[in-house]
C-alpha cells in the first residue's frame, strides 16, 4: 500500500537523533550505577537495561548516520556533537540522586518508549519499524522492572515512601516535555495524544498502587528536544566524550 | 582452491558450502552453542554474480557479541577460501528464542543453563507477573524461584533451585 505521506529527510534525522540521544543519555546515567547499586542482582539489572538502551541508541544512530551521509557514523554522532546538538529529553539527563529517582525516571521513560514503539512498529519507514519491533520486547522488561520498584518503595517503609515521594515531586516538572511535540516530531505523524493517554493511565495506576500522591500540573521544563539543556548534560558529555576529544579517532 | 571457491560451483552448492563453514561458529558468550543453534545465522544469499551475503540478526539490541560474531564469520570464510562476501546485520523480523534449535536447547541444559520455554507474551507491561516455571538444569525440579529477570548477559535471567539449592541461569524466552 503506497503511502502519500512524506517526511522530510531533515525531520527524520532530527527525530532519529531525538530518540537515540534520549536512549543514550539514559543509558549513560544508568551505567553510572555500575558497581554502586544496593545489591548485586539490581546492579546487574540496571547495567543490562543500560546495555539494551545503548543498543537501541546505536540502531537509531546508525540509521541517522546513513541518512546524513558525509562520513557520519554512530560514533561521530555520539562522541563528537556538542551539548546544544543533543536532543534528548531533559528527564533523561537528570542526576541519579538515589535509587528512587533512578527507578522513577526509568519508569517514566520506559513507559513512554513502550507506547511509542507500539506505534513506530507500524511506521512506513521499514528501518524505523524494525528497530521499534526489536526494542519493544526489551522495553517491556524495563517497564516491569522499574514499575515494580516504584511500587515496592512507595508502598514500603516510611523512609522509602518519603524518598519515592521526593523523587516524584522533583521529576514531575520534567514529564510534560515528553508530550510537547517538537516540529520534527509533528512531521513524523505520531499519534501523541494516544501515547500520552496510555502513559498517564499506566503511571496513575502504578503511583496509586505505590501509595504516592501526585497531581497533574500544567507546568513543564522544556528545551531538550531543541538542544536547550539543563546544566547536567554538559557534565555527562564531558565524561562520555573525553576519550574521543582528547585522543581524536582513538580505536582499540 | 582459493580462486575457484566462488566460481566453479553452482549457487546452491556455494550456499550450502558457506552455511556449513559458518554454522559451527560458537556464540562468544555461551561457547557451547553455535550461531546456527541460536538462530543468529539467518540466511546465506548468493546473487547472480556468485557474490555471497551472510545474514545475521542480534539477539538483543545491545548484544556486544555481534561485532565479534561478524568478525569470526569473516575470518572463517577467508580461511576457507571464500571471496566476495559481505555480512549483513538485519533487525527484522526480530529475533526470538523460538528460533533456537532443539540441539541448541539440549546443549544449553548440559552446560547448566536452563533452555528457553516456548515463547510467552513478553511484550506485556503487567507488573508482578507470575514467574515462569523453569525446571532446574541440574536436578530437573520445578521447585525453582526467579531471583532477577536480568542476568550475566542480556539473554539470561537468574534463578535459584529450592530443591538442590543451586543457583542457575535461565535463557529467558524472548
Amino acid at each position: 500500500m503506497a503511502s502519500t505521506t512524506t517526511v522530510s529527510k531533515e525531520d527524520k534525522i532530527n527525530y532519529l537523533l531525538y530518540i537515540a540521544d534520549t536512549a543514550l543519555i539514559l543509558s549513560h546515567r544508568n551505567s553510572e550505577w555500575c558497581g554502586h547499586a544496593p545489591v548485586l542482582e539490581q546492579d546487574i539489572a540496571l547495567t543490562n537495561i543500560a546495555l539494551d538502551l545503548l543498543g537501541q541508541a546505536r540502531n537509531f544512530y546508525q540509521y541517522a548516520a546513513e541518512l546524513i551521509g558525509n562520513n557520519a557514523t554512530e560514533d561521530s554522532l555520539a562522541y563528537l556533537r556538542l551539548e546544544h546538538e543533543y536532543k534528548n529529553l531533559l528527564l533523561a539527563e537528570q542526576p541519579n540522586e538515589d535509587w528512587a529517582y533512578t527507578v522513577l525516571r526509568q519508569f517514566y521513560i520506559s513507559t513512554f518508549l513502550f507506547y511509542l514503539y507500539q506505534q513506530l512498529q507500524q511506521n512506513e519507514d521499514e528501518q524505523v519499524a524494525a528497530i521499534a519491533a526489536k526494542s519493544i520486547k526489551e522495553v517491556a522488561y524495563h517497564v516491569r522492572w522499574s514499575g515494580e520498584w516504584v511500587i515496592r518503595l512507595g508502598d514500603g517503609t516510611k523512609e522509602s515512601n518519603q524518598r519515592m515521594q521526593q523523587a516524584l515531586d522533583f521529576l514531575k516538572d520534567y514529564t510534560g516535555e515528553v508530550f510537547i511535540a517538537a516540529n520534527y516530531e509533528q512531521a513524523m505523524q505520531i499519534d501523541m495524544a494516544t501515547i500520552q493517554k496510555k502513559w498517564e493511565e499506566k503511571v496513575a495506576a502504578v503511583l496509586n498502587e505505590a501509595m504516592l500522591s501526585f497531581s497533574t500540573n500544567n507546568f513543564s521544563h522544556t528545551g531538550g528536544k531543541t538542544g536547550k539543556h539543563t546544566e547536567h548534560l554538559g557534565y555527562i558529555l564531558t565524561e562520555m566524550q573525553y576519550l574521543q576529544r582528547t585522543y581524536p579517532n582513538a580505536t582499540w | 582452491m582459493q580462486e575457484t571457491k566462488n566460481n566453479n560451483t553452482s549457487a546452491e552448492e556455494l550456499k550450502k558450502a558457506v552455511w556449513d563453514v559458518v554454522k559451527n561458529i560458537p556464540d562468544p558468550e555461551i561457547p557451547v552453542i553455535t550461531i546456527e543453534d541460536l538462530g543468529i545465522l539467518r540466511e546465506v544469499i548468493i546473487n547472480d554474480k556468485n557474490e555471497i551475503e551472510v545474514i545475521i540478526t542480534p539477539t538483543y539490541s545491545g548484544c556486544p557479541a555481534m561485532d565479534l560474531i561478524g568478525w569470526n564469520i569473516k575470518t572463517e570464510l577467508e580461511q576457507n577460501g571464500f571471496k566476495n562476501f559481505r555480512i549483513t546485520n538485519v533487525l527484522s523480523p526480530a529475533w526470538t528464542t523460538d528460533w533456537m534449535t532443539e540441539t541448541g536447547k539440549q546443549k544449553l541444559k548440559a552446560y547448566g543453563i536452563a533452555p528457553p520455554n516456548k515463547k510467552q507474551i513478553v511484550c506485556d507491561t503487567e507488573l508482578f507477573q507470575q514467574d515462569e516455571a523453569v525446571p532446574c538444569p541440574h536436578c530437573d525440579s520445578y521447585n525453582t524461584k526467579l531471583v532477577s529477570r536480568f542476568g550475566s548477559t542480556p539473554c539470561k535471567a537468574l534463578y535459584h533451585c529450592n530443591n538442590c539449592n543451586e543457583p542457575f541461569d535461565y535463557f529467558k524466552c524472548h
